[in-house]
Order: C-alpha cells, then sequence, then structure tokens
C-alpha cells in the first residue's frame, strides 16, 4: 500500500502511460481515462487487497471497470503494481493483441471481467459481492462506472438488487465527469438530482472531488451498513490542459505536438 | 417437463452447494419447496433479467454454478448480451432454462412465442444449447449442463410428451433416437417430436417406416446420427416449433453440406419467417402453421409419391 505522495505519483504515471498507449495505438477515449486515473491510483495504492504475483489470490479485494472504454487506464495501472511487465502496455491496439480498447480479461493478468459494453458492471460486481457474502469472506468488490452508462437500465435494475440484499461490500464510484458521446449528460439524459435517485435507491452516497486524494480514500475507507456509491466529481481529460472538458478527446488521438504537449504537461523528461 | 427439471435441480442442491437457482420472478407454484429447503441457493430477482444475467456472472466467477429460469424469451432475447459478454466470453457455469417453448403459451400472444430462441442462442460460440423432447430428456439436460463447462441453455416445453424412453441413452453431443425406421429420418426438437412420433405411426400402416430422432443436443450436433439419415435413410425432414431461420432445419443443413452428405429428400417443418398474429393453443398453432401431424403425414406422402 502506498503512501498518498505516491499515489499522486502512481496517477501520473498512469497518465503518462494512457497517453503513449492511445497515441502508439491510434486509438481513442483518451479523455475517459484521464477523468477516473486518480480514483485508480487510490483504490490500487491505498485501498485494495492484492497479490500482483497472485491476481487470483481468493481473498483480493475485485476491481471491476465497467466503463470498458477506458481500458488503458487500468491496463497502466497494473503495470505499475506489478501484475505484469509495463513493456507490455506497447502492445495495446497493436495487430493481434490482447490489450484491446475495451478492457479484456483474456490473458491479462489482474482484470476480473471484460467489458466495453455499457451497463454489464455493476450487476456481475452485485453478483460478486453476493458470493462474498453467501461464502462469509471480507474482501470488497469494486466497481467504476461512467455516469454516461448510468443511461443504461440494467445499472438501476442492480441498484435496486444491492440495497435489497444489504450488499454493504459493494463500492460503485461514478465517475461525474459530466460529458458523455456527444453532450453533457444534462443535455442528453438528465441525472440529476443524482444524490437524491442514488439515495432514494437505498444506497449511501458520497460526493467528493474525485482528483483529491484524501478525500477519496476517506470516502472509500468509511463505514457502511448500506450499499455505498462515491460521486467522484471529475474533469473528462484531468492532467492534459488542452483535453480537459472536450468531448472531442473521447474520440481524438494525440500525436505530433499535441503528444509532445501533453507529456510536457505530464512532466515526461525528454 | 418442468416436474422434471425440479426434481434435477433438488437432486443437484443436494449434492453441491455450489449450485443456485436464480429465477426472473417466475415458478409459482413450482420453486416453492426448493426455496424452503436450499435458502440459500434460491434467489427471485425480480422482474430485471439483464440483472438476472448480470448477477449469475459475478456469482459464477466466484464458484458458483448457476441456472437461471424465466419463462418464453425473458431469460434469453432480453439478457442476449449479458449472455454473450458476461456469461459465454468469461466460459462461465451458467445454465439457462426457459419454459413455454415454442407456442406452449399460444394464447398469450407473440410476446410470449419462443420462436427464434434456439437460432439466437445456437449461435453465441461457448453455448451449448439442449432443447428436450421428453421427460427423460428434460431430467437429464438439468444435469448435462451442470456437468458441462461454460454456459448452457434449456429450453423446456409446455407441451406433454411422455414414457417414450431413449434407445440408446441422453447424453450432450448426441441425438436421442425415439423409433427406429429406415425409410426416412424425422428430426424434432422439443414437444413437437410427439407430432413426427404420431405421423411416423400413420405413415408405418402406408408402408412408410420413419426413423425419428429427437435432436436433443442442438448443439454441439450430433452429425453422425445425421449421417446415418443421409446414408441409410432416403433422407431428413426436420420439425420445429419456431422460425426456420437458424433453427434446426438450418443447423441440420449446414451439418450436410459441410460434410458432403446428399439426402436425396430434405424439407423443413418449421415458421416461415413470421411472427404469430394470432392466438390459440398449441396444438391449433401446430395446425395453423401446418406443423401438425396431419401436414406432415399428407407431405411426406407427398414426397414418397415423386
Amino acid at each position: 500500500m502506498l503512501g498518498k505522495v505516491k499515489t499522486q505519483e502512481l496517477a501520473r504515471k498512469v497518465r503518462i502511460h494512457a497517453v503513449k498507449m492511445v497515441s502508439k495505438g491510434g486509438s481513442s477515449h483518451i479523455g475517459s481515462v484521464l477523468s477516473m486515473v486518480d480514483i485508480l491510483a487510490v483504490l490500487y495504492g491505498r485501498v485494495m487487497n492484492y497479490e500482483s504475483k497472485n491476481p487470483k489470490w481468493i481473498d483480493r479485494d475485485r476491481f471491476i471497470l465497467s466503463k470498458g472504454h477506458a481500458g488503458v487506464g487500468v491496463y497502466a495501472v497494473l503495470a505499475e503494481c506489478g501484475f505484469f511487465n509495463v513493456a507490455e502496455l506497447d502492445k495495446h491496439y497493436q495487430d493481434g493483441s490482447i490489450f484491446s480498447g475495451h478492457v479484456s480479461h483474456k490473458g491479462i493478468p489482474g482484470v476480473e471481467l471484460s467489458t466495453g459494453s455499457l451497463g454489464h458492471g455493476l450487476p456481475v460486481s452485485a453478483g460478486m459481492a453476493l458470493a462474498a457474502k453467501i461464502d462469509k469472506k471480507n474482501h470488497k468488490v469494486f466497481v467504476v462506472m461512467s455516469d454516461g452508462e448510468l443511461d443504461e437500465g440494467s445499472n438501476w435494475e442492480a441498484f435496486m438488487f444491492a440495497a435489497h440484499h444489504d450488499l454493504n461490500n459493494l463500492m460503485a464510484i461514478v465517475d461525474r465527469n459530466k460529458l458523455q458521446s456527444m453532450k453533457t449528460t444534462e443535455e442528453t439524459l438528465s441525472l440529476e438530482p443524482l444524490r437524491d435517485k442514488l439515495i432514494a435507491f437505498g444506497w449511501n452516497v458520497i460526493e467528493v472531488d474525485g482528483h483529491n486524494h484524501d478525500e477519496l480514500f476517506s470516502a472509500i475507507d468509511s463505514d457502511t451498513k448500506k450499499p455505498k456509491v462515491i460521486i467522484a466529481n471529475t474533469i473528462k481529460g484531468k492532467g492534459v490542459s488542452f483535453m480537459e472538458n472536450k468531448i472531442a478527446w473521447h474520440y481524438q488521438t494525440p500525436s505530433g505536438d499535441l503528444f509532445d504537449k501533453a507529456m510536457l504537461e505530464l512532466r515526461v523528461e525528454k | 417437463m418442468r416436474d422434471a427439471l425440479v426434481k434435477s435441480l433438488f437432486m443437484l442442491a443436494e449434492k453441491d452447494s455450489r449450485v443456485m437457482l436464480l429465477t426472473g420472478d417466475l415458478g409459482y407454484g413450482v420453486f416453492e419447496e426448493f426455496e424452503k429447503k436450499y435458502p440459500y441457493q434460491y434467489l427471485n430477482i425480480g422482474v430485471a433479467e439483464q440483472n438476472m444475467m448480470g448477477i449469475a456472472a459475478g456469482l459464477a466467477l466466484e464458484g458458483k454454478i448457476i441456472f437461471t429460469y424465466s419463462i418464453g424469451n425473458f431469460p434469453t432475447l432480453r439478457c442476449l448480451e449479458q449472455i454473450r459478454n458476461d456469461a459465454c466470453y468469461h466460459e462461465l457455469n451458467i445454465n439457462i432454462i426457459a419454459t413455454g417453448g415454442g407456442f406452449s403459451y399460444g394464447g398469450l400472444g407473440m410476446s410470449h412465442h419462443a420462436t427464434e430462441d434456439i437460432a439466437i442462442m445456437r449461435a453465441l460460440p461457448g453455448m451449448t444449447v439442449l432443447v428436450p423432447s421428453t421427460s427423460e430428456e428434460s431430467e437429464t439436460g438439468v444435469i448435462n449442463l451442470y456437468e458441462t463447462a461454460g454456459t448452457g441453455y434449456l429450453r423446456l416445453d409446455k407441451s406433454k410428451f411422455e414414457n417414450t424412453k431413449s434407445i440408446e441413452g441422453i447424453s450432450v453431443g448426441k441425438a436421442n433416437i425415439l423409433r427406429r425406421g429406415s425409410d426416412i429420418t424425422l428430426i424434432a426438437v422439443g414437444g413437437i417430436a410427439k407430432e413426427a412420433m404420431k405421423a411416423a405411426e400413420i405413415l408405418s400402416s402406408a408402408n412408410i417406416e420413419c426413423r425419428v430422432v429427437s435432436l436433443y443436443s442442438v448443439k454441439p450436433i450430433d452429425i453422425g446420427v445425421i449421417k446415418s439419415a443421409c446414408e441409410d435413410t432416403l433422407g431428413i425432414i426436420t420439425i420445429e416449433e419456431g422460425n426456420l431461420t437458424g433453427g434446426i432445419g438450418s443447423a441440420v443443413s449446414e451439418v450436410c453440406l459441410d460434410n458432403e452428405f446428399k439426402p436425396k429428400i430434405f424439407y423443413r417443418f418449421g415458421l416461415n419467417d413470421e411472427y404469430s398474429e394470432i392466438v390459440g393453443d398449441q396444438e391449433y398453432l401446430r395446425s395453423h402453421y401446418k406443423i401438425d401431424c396431419s401436414s406432415l403425414v399428407s407431405k411426406i406422402k407427398s414426397l414418397f409419391d415423386n
């Protein structure tokens, strides 16, 4: 487990890997990755129990990325945390590679579930949390969701289910960057008042600055009798100024001068 | 068929505590005893099939062996992507049980007619598809799926077709020969195999001896039984209470083409790419869509006359 200074450094490294991977692969969704990097850094750096060389360790905490399009962030944090060699990240999006654009569990240590279609992660996570309750296990299940994916009805089925079954070993973290595929969430299909909705569904709701590691840690670490959801207010593209709050970076690939500029902002030495 | 299902589920739940039954709020009067006896192995998810399949995947990832249950198209089409991505791709031992195959719920209307499920389920890589025609096959089907790695589909029928014992046993990958005969082979799935059996008896009196095969294991399919039908009889008639597109007639024809089997006769009974806009009981709708016994008899006679 890392201290808070080190989670900042972990986040910075993950951002650098992510921008490099997306640039080399010619892939996309970098804005969605950067908005959740701090969440990943706190989870993998300070919160979760795991053994990177024994990724199927029975008592590990489980992590599911429901917003599978941000998979490069997970690949990068897993590599930085020792699940596999960081050199593997160069394979992302290359022909014949298993490091797909959307997160895949096939052959990649540490990935619990392949996702990519939205609205799948929370129901599966709830099933995993229920299994832990049945088997009297103490590990937790963490799932990171996008705010846009809350449009999917399957999530609300699972929100109801988890509350009904008192799954307080399940924690959802909503990456609330407020932008989805074409416009803002509020222009597309308004989520607000999101906090009230989630409370009404029977969850313990905590709202934090999703880039503040201490706030994230305290919220994640707090005890709860109900399933807990953290609304992490984030900035899409966080960490690279020209990507921040720009929907275009859901799709664009940084290359040339823009790549260099991103690297400079992330303090990469040439 | 439901009684056979429940009997097998009790047996499995008793011997293996990993076995869990999830229902999408259906099975009134069927599962109460199960819930009472195995409260930690039973869960009514609510009317939420996508969530049911997601929960099933989460439980199965943690080592549980899951049976999901609902009727008609609900446990399959309503949550098709969860079946594809969460269950099949992760190679999870999740076994979907649907009752009400074909026109079992004929009177309830097209929402409750399960007429494309076999085609769609068999199109998924890694999926085992079992479609029992008899109670014996239903009872064994549950156990076969439990023992088979990966995701499975067991499609049950409401129509009663009892007391026909398998000749050579029932297993995954094997068709079940219900009647011996050397003139022509009738291949059917589900309760409609009853119509094939009745037709075979009538045709026998006209000196046409039909072999009747229940294509219990739609996937993996029994290539040997199809080969024998092509080589030892004049050909194959398939009978299904569902759409012809992608159904079992398609599956059998694929085997013939891939293996260069050349039946002299090949004919498919089923729905001609349509939904039923009318209602009626199962027998009425079979007759309406000309997939009943008398339609089989007259068509097969005409094939032999030519």
